[in-house]
C-alpha cells in the first residue's frame, strides 16, 4: 500500500532522539522572523558564549542525571573554586613575583578543589548512602557559605593583569569558553556512548540491582560522575573569574543548578536517568539561551526570565511524556 | 445452561506494525476455568493486558456480560470486575502487605481515614486461606518471591472479581502451594468467579482447567474440552510440531573438583552449608520456597556476606565480597528475578550480553568498546541460543519472557565461567524454549561448565542433575544421587519426613 508507507516512515521516525534539535531549529526561525537583530552573527556568538559557562557544567549534570542522580552544588561551587584559585594565585604573586608561575598555579589549584569537592560529594552520595538531592542541598548551602565567609561576602580582584585576557579571547572566530565547552562535548559524547565507563552510566541508572549483580561496582561509577562534574565545573569556574577578572562571592555562579539541570532535561535526557545525550544537553542550554535573548530582545522584564525557563522546563518534560 | 461472560470480536494488535494478536475470536464462559496456552510471544500476555486495559487494542470489540465496553485502564477493568495477576510483580517493595492488598480499593472509616483494623484482619484471613504464614503488617520487600506471588493473588481475590486472570501464577510456587492455589481456584469458581488461567505448564493445566485454548503467533489454534485433549495434543498444537525427548542425556561429570562450600552460614537465613561441586556436573539445589536456596547463591556471589565459612575454587580459598570477586574468580550468576537483577529491559540485546563481560570487548585506558567485536559476540550467542528478536539493537523490552531469559543466560555465560549458578533458568519459559535451555545447559556442562541448578520444578532438578542436594529452613537435609534422585525422595528430604546424609 503506497499511501501507508509516508505514514509509517513519520511513525517509525524517532522523533525523542531528535525532538531538541527540532524545538531547536524551530525557535531559530521563529526567533529570526521575530528580531532581524537575532541572526548578526555578533548576537548569535554573544548566545553561545553565554551558555558555554552553564554549558559545560550541564554535561557532568548529564552524567550525573543518567546514573539517575542530581547535584544542586555546583552554582555554589563555581563561587568557592573560582574564589579559592584567585585568592591562591595572588597569594603565589605576591610571594614569588612570577605572574605566570602564580596564574597556572591557581588555575591547578582550581581544577584539584573541583575534582576533591565532586568526589566528595559523590562519597558522601554512595558511602553514606545519603540521596544525592540531600547531600548536594547540604553542599550548595556549605559552599556558598565558606565563598560568603571567606571573601567577607565582597568582590575579590585578581591581581594579575594577564589572567583577565584569555577568558575572553577569541580562537577562530569563537571565545574561548565556547570552544572549551564544544571540546568537552565531543570528548563526553565519546565517553558517554563509545567506553564501557558510559555504558555502565546507563547500566546503574536503569537498574542499580541489576548493575551489582553485573559486576559493576555502581559506587565507583557514581562516585566517578560527581568528580567529572566537579572538574567541570572548576573549568566554568577558572574560564568565569577570568572574564571578569575578579570574584563576587555573592553573585558568582547563582542559579547555575537550575540552568545546567534545565539544559539538560530540555535536551532530552529522562530525569529517571538510565539514558541520556551529550549534544543534546548543549542544544537544551543554547534553547535556553536563544530564549533569554529573545526576550532581551523583545525588551521582556528580566524578572520574567525566569518564569519563561520555569515553564520551558515544565513543558519540555511533559512533551517527552507524552511521546514516551 | 452456559452463559458466555465475556468474548472478543476480531481482536488484533500491533507494535510498530509488527503483529502481535491476529483476529482473536474467543469466549469466556462464566463459571469455568479456562486454560490459555502457547509459546512464548504467542500473545497470550498480550491478550491479558488488553482484557485488563493495559493496552489498547488496535482493533477488534470486547463485550462483556453481553454489552460491548471499552477498557481504558486497569481501573476500568477493576470496575467491571476483572482482575489480573500479572506475570511480573506489580508490589510496592516499601508498603507492607495489607497496603499492597488493598492499594487502589482502600477501605476508609466514616471520618476518610484508612480503616487499617479491618484491612489488616481481611488480609489476615486471605493470607490464611492460602496458608501463607506471613503477618499483614510484614513489608513486601522482606518477602520471598513465593510469598510476593501469594500477596499477588491475594490482592487479586479481594476485590471479588467477576474475572480473575492469572498470568503464569505458578511459576515460583512449589508443588505445596500449587496445591493450595488450586483448591482456591476450584472454591472460587464454585462460588462463581470465572478464571483465565495461563501457563506453560501443561500437566497443571490439564488438572485444574475446564476449557483450553491455544495460541500460536497470535492467532487462536484451537478450543477444546480439557477432556477432549491430552497434554501431548497440547504441546503438540502449541509448538506446531512433533516434540521429541524432552531433558537430553546427561553425560558424565569430571573427577576434579571446582568450587567447594565449607560451612558457610549466616544466622538465621542459612546455616552450616557444606557440598562440593566438579567440573561437567550438573548440581541440583531442590526445597521448599524459602528453603534458603536462593540466598546460598547469593553467598556465594558475594551479594549476601558470610559470617562463617569458606569458599574453594580450584582448592584455593578465595575472598569474595562482592559479585565483581565472584565473576573475577569465574562463577556467574543467572538470576531468578530476571527483570529485577538479571537483565536491563531499556537496553538492546547487544548491551545485555556484554554487560558483565565487557572488560572483553574493551580496548585503551579509556575503555573503547569495540562494537564490531561486541556485535559479533551477540550474534554468536542469538544463533546458538536460537534468540528470536526483530535484530540485535531491540531493547529488551519488546522481546518476549523466553528470549529475555535465554538473553540472560548468554549474559550470564559470556565471561567464560567455570561455575554457573542457574537460578530458576527456565521461570516462565514455554515448553520449546525450556527445552532449549536444558539442552545448552547441558551442553555447557559437557564443554566443562559446573552448573548449580536451582529449581522448584521437581522433573527439572530430576531430568537434569547428576546429584541434588536438599534443603529446608536455611540447612541441607541431604543429598540424593543417580537413580535416588526421585519425587517423593527430594520431598521427604525437603519437608523434614526424611534426614538423609548430608
Amino acid at each position: 500500500m503506497g499511501t501507508s508507507t509516508v505514514a509509517q516512515v513519520l511513525k517509525r521516525f524517532d522523533y525523542q532522539k531528535y525532538s531538541a534539535f527540532i524545538a531547536l531549529v524551530v525557535l531559530f526561525v521563529v526567533s529570526a522572523f521575530l528580531s532581524p537583530f537575532f541572526i548578526r552573527p555578533g548576537n548569535l556568538v554573544n548566545i553561545l558564549s553565554q551558555v558555554s559557562y552553564t554549558g559545560m557544567i550541564a554535561l557532568g549534570m548529564a552524567l550525573v542525571i543518567i546514573t539517575g542522580g542530581i547535584d544542586l552544588s555546583v552554582g555554589s561551587l563555581v563561587a568557592f573554586d573560582s574564589l579559592i584559585g584567585v585568592m591562591v594565585m595572588n597569594y603565589v604573586m605576591g610571594s614569588i613575583h612570577n605572574e605566570l608561575v602564580a596564574i597556572l598555579t591557581g588555575i591547578v589549584a582550581t581544577l584539584v578543589l573541583g575534582a576533591v569537592t565532586g568526589f566528595a560529594n559523590g562519597i558522601t552520595i554512595t558511602r553514606g548512602r545519603i540521596a544525592p538531592f540531600i547531600v548536594t542541598l547540604g553542599t550548595l548551602a556549605i559552599f556558598r557559605s565558606l565563598a560568603l565567609f571567606i571573601g567577607n561576602a565582597g568582590e575579590i580582584q585578581s591581581q594579575s593583569n594577564i589572567y583577565g585576557e584569555f577568558g575572553l579571547a577569541n580562537v577562530l572566530w569563537l571565545p574561548l569558553p565556547v570552544w572549551v565547552m564544544l571540546v568537552l562535548a565531543f570528548v563526553l559524547d565519546i565517553v558517554l556512548n563509545r567506553t564501557r565507563y558510559g555504558r555502565y552510566l546507563c547500566a546503574v541508572g536503569s537498574n542499580t540491582r541489576v548493575a551489582v549483580f553485573s559486576a559493576i561496582n555502581v559506587d565507583r561509577v557514581k562516585v566517578i560522575a560527581y568528580t567529572i562534574t566537579g572538574v567541570l565545573v572548576a573549568i566554568s569556574s577558572i574560564l568565569l573569574s577570568s572574564r571578569f577578572n575578579a570574584v563576587s562571592t555573592s553573585n558568582t555562579g547563582m542559579g547555575y543548578e537550575l540552568d545546567a539541570i534545565a539544559a539538560v532535561i530540555v535536551g532530552g535526557t529522562p530525569f529517571t536517568g538510565g539514558r541520556g545525550t551529550i549534544w543534546g544537553t548543549i542544544i537544551g542550554a543554547i534553547i535556553l539561551g536563544i530564549i533569554n535573548n529573545m526576550l532581551n530582545l523583545l525588551g521582556v522584564s528580566a524578572y520574567l526570565q525566569g518564569t519563561v525557563k520555569g515553564l520551558v522546563i515544565i513543558g519540555a518534560v511533559y512533551i517527552q511524556r507524552q511521546r514516551a | 445452561m452456559s452463559e458466555t461472560l465475556l468474548e472478543t470480536r476480531g481482536i488484533s494488535k500491533d507494535f510498530s506494525s509488527v503483529y502481535v494478536l491476529k483476529d482473536i475470536n474467543i469466549q469466556v464462559i462464566r463459571g469455568e476455568i479456562l486454560g490459555i496456552i502457547g509459546e512464548n510471544g504467542a500473545g497470550k500476555s498480550t491478550l491479558m493486558k488488553i482484557l485488563s486495559g493495559i493496552y489498547p487494542p488496535t482493533s477488534g470489540e470486547i463485550l462483556f456480560e453481553g454489552t460491548p465496553v471499552h477498557i481504558h485502564g486497569p481501573l476500568d477493568a477493576k470496575l467491571l470486575g476483572i482482575s489480573l495477576i500479572p506475570q511480573e510483580f506489580n508490589l510496592i517493595s516499601q508498603l507492607t502487605v495489607y497496603d499492597n492488598v488493598f492499594l487502589g480499593s482502600e477501605l476508609r472509616l466514616n471520618n476518610g481515614l484508612l480503616d487499617k483494623k479491618t484491612m489488616m484482619a481481611r488480609t489476615r484471613e486471605l493470607l490464611s486461606e492460602l496458608s501463607v504464614d506471613i503477618g499483614p503488617e510484614e513489608r513486601i520487600e522482606k518477602l520471598s518471591t513465593a510469598q510476593k506471588q501469594m500477596v499477588e493473588i491475594c490482592k487479586a481475590v479481594s476485590i471479588n472479581a467477576k474475572l480473575l486472570i492469572m498470568d503464569e501464577p505458578t511459576t515460583v510456587l512449589t508443588q505445596y502451594e500449587i496445591d493450595i492455589l488450586f483448591r482456591l481456584m476450584r472454591r472460587l469458581r464454585d462460588q462463581g468467579s470465572t478464571i483465565i488461567y495461563i501457563s506453560h505448564k501443561l500437566k497443571e493445566v490439564k488438572t485444574i482447567c475446564d476449557r483450553v485454548i491455544i495460541l500460536r503467533d497470535g492467532s487462536v489454534i484451537s478450543t477444546e474440552q480439557i477432556g477432549n485433549v491430552s497434554i501431548m495434543d497440547m504441546a503438540q498444537r502449541m509448538v506446531g510440531r512433533e516434540l521429541n525427548q524432552v531433558f537430553p542425556e546427561k553425560r558424565r561429570p569430571a573427577p576434579d573438583v571446582v568450587l567447594e562450600v565449607q560451612d558457610l552460614t549466616i544466622h538465621g537465613v542459612i546455616e552450616d552449608i557444606s557440598f562440593k561441586l566438579h567440573r561437567g556436573e550438573v548440581l541440583g539445589l531442590a526445597g521448599l520456597v524459602g528453603a534458603g536456596r536462593t540466598e546460598v547463591a547469593e553467598t556465594i556471589l558475594g551479594v549476601r556476606h558470610a559470617e562463617k565459612g569458606r569458599i574453594l575454587i580450584n582448592g584455593k580459598g578465595v575472598e569474595i565480597s562482592r559479585p565483581v570477586d565472584a565473576v573475577a574468580n569465574g562463577i556467574s550468576y543467572l538470576s531468578e528475578d530476571r527483570q529485577g537483577s538479571g537483565i536491563l529491559v531499556s537496553f538492546s540485546v547487544i548491551k545485555n550480553v556484554s554487560l558483565v563481560s565487557l572488560a572483553s570487548y574493551c580496548r585503551y585506558v579509556i575503555k573503547l568498546i569495540l562494537r564490531q567485536k561486541e556485535r559479533a559476540s551477540a550474534e554468536v550467542h542469538a544463533r546458538r541460543f536460537n534468540i528470536k528478536a526483530p535484530n540485535l539493537d531491540t531493547r529488551l523490552e519488546f522481546l518476549s519472557g523466553g528470549n529475555q531469559q535465554k538473553v540472560s543466560l548468554a549474559k550470564s555465560i559470556d565471561t567464560k565461567p567455570t561455575v554457573l549458578i542457574a537460578d530458576e533458568p527456565t521461570r516462565g519459559v514455554d515448553v520449546s524454549a525450556k527445552q532449549e535451555i536444558y539442552r545448552l545447559i547441558n551442553s555447557l556442562a559437557a564443554e566443562g561448565l559446573a552448573c548449580i541448578f536451582i529449581s522448584s520444578e521437581q522433573e527439572e532438578i530430576i531430568g537434569m542433575c547428576h546429584r541434588v542436594i536438599v534443603m529446608k529452613q536455611g540447612r541441607v537435609m541431604g543429598s540424593l544421587e543417580g537413580e535416588r534422585i526421585t519425587e517423593e525422595e527430594i520431598m521427604f528430604l525437603a519437608t523434614g519426613i526424611r534426614e538423609g546424609v548430608a
